[in-house]
């Protein structure tokens, strides 16, 4: 499903990122994303929903050339993405419900179908609740389960959590954890950046750890190996 | 797009006319201002437009025939004035029926002339208009150069003098119009700019969530048109309310004079429209046009 090709990227103000990263990631993998911090993790996951461009290499997501891909065709590649934040990134002004809603309306379900799924997913994540709350009244755990509603409530093939539990406390990041698999037992993708040593080694799974723009260890059911 | 998107869009669009909150009153109250100014200076400018066409359409030359000339002399001018492209109408005015006009504009006094009416004075005379009225000042040079023509008359230089007035106060009119509108909307740009840079960060976030810019444009498309048609509703009442005032206490100073202003009705209403037109494209305008370059992401 994923298929980088020696990858490099170096941005307009002259760091070099990533140095040449090959890495196939199969449909329905789960996998966790390590490394010091600078080591491009960060512009690793960016590559894969093209919010970032490659200075050289080739990406296929779901049989799509990403890098070649238009600027009009990139909402669509988006579309099969679910993208969890560390910040969140959820619209301040909207409702949980609105939040959850807007990644249906942009792919034009039918308001009925909006409906079930948006109730079905926030009872997932344990909000159904708080679907009439703004993010700002929510906490930092909370919002971060309704970042996650957001990115799956369409169904994506993968999901992408970039640092999801690091703002959060010990327990709450095992929730969303707890979430995270489910998402991943029902056959979605999951590739994850972390720097919880804690939570790489207990609930054990695919690491990629990337060291200086390179891919240093790539090990199934690996350890988080670095000391912090 | 289908059309329960196009329902979102407009109920997304007037949420964020509550969601904005102040903004929206800023940006209301920036509308509403240079529409009451734009929209006065429309109602003048109409009103002064009309007054100057209505003094140039009584512009009129009379071209008086020598008295010499026999029907068939007569007969060529005719043939020659009606070859001159510029003019709309030709009346031909025969010396007695001058003769009564004269006699009739003079009153009581007009009675003695009517002495003269075994042995007529006065000229046979073309009456000619033309189309355009700035067109009198030609078209008179080119009757004097008709055969048997004695001589032309159109009060040359009063209608020089109004003509360059009107001219005048034309394109002051329109400078003035222009330049307000040009004001107006840099200040509806640059307020809706203010909101739309507190809302760079969610555009990119609706962008991440796979949403198309038609998608992200179009409540914006909405707002703009909301926020331009509710700050046109006080300017309409202003000006419609003042013309209205206006009408009704001017006009019976001006009863007798050649100033007339445009009736209140259609004119009041197509005013109103005017204003609704310009408040609308120019918040549409400046929201769409502030949300462009956050679109890239």
């Amino acid at each position: 499903m994923i298929e980088m090709q020696s990858v490099y990227k170096t941005y307009p103000n002259g760091v070099t990122a990533l140095n040449g990263i090959d890495v196939t990631i199969e449909q329905g993998e789960f996998v966790y994303v390590v490394g010091p911090s600078g080591a491009g993790k960060s512009t690793f996951i960016k590559l894969i929903f093209r919010e970032e461009k490659p200075s050289k290499g080739s990406i296929i997501i779901n049989n799509k050339d990403v890098p070649k891909m238009k600027w009009k065709d990139v909402p669509y590649l988006r579309r099969d993405i679910g993208v969890v934040y560390q910040d969140f990134k959820l619209l301040p002004k909207m409702t949980i419900y609105e939040n959850v809603a807007f990644a249906l309306e942009v792919i034009e379900e039918t308001p009925k179908n909006i409906r079930k799924r948006v109730m079905e997913v926030l009872d997932l994540v344990g909000l159904k609740n708080k679907a009439r709350f703004i993010p700002d009244e929510l906490s930092g755990g909370e919002q971060q389960r309704v970042a996650i509603a957001r990115a799956i409530v369409n169904h994506p093939k993968l999901l992408i959590a970039d640092e999801p539990t690091g703002n959060l406390d010990p327990d709450t990041s095992w929730e969303i954890m707890k979430i995270l698999e489910e998402v991943n037992a029902s056959g979605t993708t999951v590739i994850m950046a972390t720097h919880s040593k804690e939570i790489v080694n207990t609930v054990k799974k695919r690491v990629i750890a990337i060291e200086g723009g390179l891919i240093a260890r790539d090990e199934h059911r690996g350890e988080y190996g670095y000391e912090i | 797009m289908k059309f329960r998107t196009l329902k979102r869009h407009f109920n997304e669009g007037a949420k964020n006319i509550w969601r904005n909150g102040w903004m929206t009153v800023a940006s209301v109250g920036a509308v509403t201002t240079t529409l009451v100014l734009v929209g006065a200076f429309l109602a003048l400018m109409f009103n002064l437009n009309q007054i100057a066409t209505n003094i140039e359409k009584d512009v009129e030359i009379k071209a008086l025939v020598d008295l010499t000339a026999d029907d068939a002399e007569i007969e060529v001018i005719e043939s020659e004035i009606n070859k001159i492209s510029e003019i709309s109408s030709v009346t031909f005015s025969s010396k007695e029926v001058e003769l009564a006009n004269l006699i009739e504009s003079m009153g009581e006094e007009g009675n003695s002339w009517e002495l003269f009416e075994q042995d007529n004075p006065l000229n046979d005379a073309y009456i000619i208009k033309t189309t355009d009225p700035l067109d009198t000042l030609a078209v008179a040079e080119q009757l004097e150069g008709i055969a048997n023509i004695q001589e032309v008359n159109y009060g040359k230089d009063v209608v020089q003098n109004l003509f360059r007035f009107n001219e005048l106060a034309r394109n002051i009119g329109l400078g003035l119009i222009i330049g307000l509108i040009f004001t107006a909307i840099f200040l509806i740009s640059n307020t809706i700019k203010i909101t739309i840079l507190a809302r760079k960060r969610e555009i990119g976030i609706m962008k991440l969530v796979g949403a198309t810019n038609g998608f992200i444009r179009w409540p914006f498309f909405v707002e703009g048109l909301l926020l331009g048609v509710l700050g046109s509703i006080i300017p309409i009442v202003v000006i419609v309310s003042g013309y209205l005032y206006l009408i009704n206490n001017v006009s019976a100073l001006t009863q007798f004079t050649f100033i007339e202003l445009l009736p209140f009705n259609p004119f009041a209403w197509q005013l109103s429209l005017i204003i609704l037109s310009i408040g609308a494209t120019i918040g549409v305008w400046g929201s769409v046009m502030s949300v462009r370059k956050f679109l890239k992401v």
